[in-house]
């Protein structure tokens, strides 16, 4: 690996954050033991079914709960309702249709998913693209992230019973999306990216009313939600102490993204492996204490201020320039070309009709989406469709360890805990 | 497979071939990403060494999944990646397993997130990991017939009809039948 100036930073940090990992112990409840004479787990126990259709379910996932009175004992997660065989779509469609499809796995940062997979592509490839390019995605993904930061906290709170902190957040969510929908035509499945480039070029104008709406109206929206919840005694009940998972749990179960960090591993893909241009920008990696759903909250809160941080950098910096690789690969000709000569008129039909052929082999490339780890691990066997196209989607991961957040606390707590895990249905189930 | 000539490797795979020494059938770092390519029967051999070697502390099982081969012989070929929270590194381990007897150890024992993802690498491609605690399927149902990422799944195949099922309904006695399968305890 290439030396990489933040890490030395980045493993002290790690080293120093390590902290006693259960001090709420008074949220904790032992399940009860089985009575003397021989009962049945059935007599007293319960078993119910939250999902797949449930309010607080986002997306569509079912829980099969057992309670002892209110306290959960068992759980058994049940994935799959929202599966649409995304890796199945993909063996059967070149790459560049695969991306559609990529926007509908994370549906609250969509442009993350895209750019993620349109990396991978590259990597096989070995396509650069140019900087300019480089500057749109990391404004478009921190944008993003921005959008599923204030989804999530936003509906987070709701569940909780805070009317208004949603409606502030999804606000400033759909501020953001039809900012961005000016750029690339679509509120929600935006379909920006492309292999070797983005789709359109962003103007002065548009740079600037981003800056406008960052800083005019997202940060005094954080500033009131920050007023609204921090120190809110209900909202800290509902949220200090419950759904705590420790760092070597969180490790194994390969929690990547806010949950890992809310323990205090400070792993960020954007900063231990500077993928795209990630590495020019200055910004903190904001890590929890406690991995408790308190720390997750304030960890996304403080990862939207960053965001913010690298937008403005990156505004400041963006160069001049083409947004789309010149390689006749990936990228199609200029329609004056196609309508001139027979090469640019071949090349046009061949990445349209058989898609862009990589060379065989295979690559895996991770970005940071705004849930964890979003890796595609792409394999080509030199047509123009991807021989294996797998996404390892960090909700599903998280989903496949969330029971260790939910055993031994209380029905009411499920709704908090599985809003701050942040499960996007479209992601868990493919 | 073979050793790539006048190419200096990482550190990191170095490092991980000097540890895992006669286990490695073949190697490359073909676009910067470290590949090993090891036997079946070692694979949770390897994967506890790379984990709890002090010079490699592989402790994140990023991803599992698997690639369907038809054409060649052994069939299916398990793609394992890995990642160390300590040296910042990553390792993608593979092997093949065959047709008739697609299986191979369970890191379930050794990872908690090798649980779901071998459940579903054992949904989608039909691989059975021995001493997984809870093999059932995971994205899919139970009456789902076949395993549609095998590349002889049509895209378009239809699935039979089954009768509902009623949870929770008296017919079933059994409590483990009534909620469908293990639940994680405590």
């Amino acid at each position: 690996m290439a030396p990489n100036p933040h890490l030395e930073g980045a493993l002290k940090d790690f080293e120093v954050s390590s902290e006693p990992s259960y001090p709420f112990p008074h949220r904790y409840h032992p399940p009860r033991p089985a009575d003397e004479e021989g009962d049945d787990e059935l007599d007293n126990r319960m078993i119910i079914n939250i999902g797949p259709s449930h309010p607080a379910m986002h997306g569509t996932i079912k829980m099969v709960v057992e309670l002892d009175g209110e306290t959960i004992t068992a759980v058994d997660v049940q994935p799959g309702y929202l599966h649409r065989g995304f890796e199945k779509e993909a063996e059967a469609h070149t790459y560049h249709q695969v991306i559609p499809y990529t926007d509908r796995l994370n549906y609250c940062s969509p442009l993350i998913n895209n750019f993620g997979y349109c990396e991978t592509v590259e990597k096989l490839f070995g396509v650069d693209v140019p900087d300019r390019c480089d500057y749109i995605r990391v404004i478009m993904s921190e944008l993003s992230r921005i959008t599923d930061h204030l989804t999530c906290i936003g509906a987070a709170l709701m569940e909780l019973g805070a009317m208004t902190a949603f409606l502030y957040f999804i606000e400033q969510r759909d501020y953001l999306w039809e900012h961005i929908a000016h750029v690339t035509g679509a509120r929600l499945t935006q379909s920006y990216g492309r292999v070797g480039g983005v789709a359109r070029d962003v103007t002065p104008e548009w740079l600037e009313r981003t800056l406008y709406l960052v800083r005019e109206q997202l940060v005094p929206r954080l500033a009131d939600l920050h007023g609204l919840a921090d120190r809110n005694r209900i909202f800290i009940d509902r949220m200090r102490g419950v759904g705590i998972v420790s760092r070597e749990q969180a490790i194994s179960y390969g929690f990547t993204g806010p949950v890992l960090r809310s323990t205090g591993v400070q792993l960020d893909c954007r900063r231990y492996a500077p993928y795209s241009i990630y590495d020019r920008f200055e910004f903190d990696v904001p890590i929890g204490k406690y991995g408790d759903n308190y720390d997750r909250y304030f960890v996304r809160m403080r990862e939207m201020e960053e965001s913010i941080r690298i937008v403005e950098q990156a505004i400041a910096g963006i160069p001049e320039g083409p947004i789309r690789s010149p390689d006749p690969r990936v990228s199609l000709p200029p329609k004056e070309e196609v309508y001139g000569n027979i090469e640019a008129l071949m090349n046009h039909f061949k990445l349209v009709m058989e898609g862009p052929r990589p060379p065989p082999g295979e690559a895996y490339h991770a970005v940071e989406g705004a849930n964890g780890e979003l890796g595609y691990y792409v394999v080509s066997d030199g047509s123009g469709r991807p021989y294996k196209c797998r996404v390892r989607p960090p909700s599903f991961i998280h989903m496949g360890g969330i029971h260790l957040m939910l055993l031994g606390h209380q029905v009411a707590d499920i709704v908090p805990v599985f809003g701050q895990v942040n499960m996007v249905g479209g992601e868990c189930d493919r | 497979m073979s050793e790539p000539q006048a190419h200096t490797l990482s550190p990191s795979l170095s490092r991980v071939l000097a540890v895992l020494g006669d286990k490695v059938l073949g190697f490359h770092d073909r676009l910067g990403d470290d590949t090993v390519v090891i036997r079946a029967e070692d694979v949770v051999l390897v994967a506890r060494t790379l984990r709890d070697e002090p010079t490699l502390q592989f402790d994140f099982l990023m991803d599992q999944t698997a690639v369907d081969w038809p054409e060649e012989e052994p069939r299916f070929e398990l793609v394992y990646h890995f990642f160390s929270t300590k040296y910042f590194h990553r390792l993608r381990l593979k092997f093949r397993v065959p047709a008739q007897d697609p299986s191979c150890d369970s890191l379930a024992p050794l990872w908690g997130s090798a649980d779901w993802m071998e459940r579903e690498v054992f949904d989608m491609v039909g691989i059975r990991f021995r001493g997984h605690p809870d093999l059932r399927r995971i994205l899919l149902y139970d009456e789902f017939e076949g395993h549609p990422l095998r590349k002889d799944y049509p895209k378009e195949a239809a699935q039979p009809l089954f009768e509902p099922r009623y949870w929770g309904s008296r017919e079933h006695e059994d409590p483990a039948q009534a909620r469908g399968g293990d639940l994680k305890t405590l």
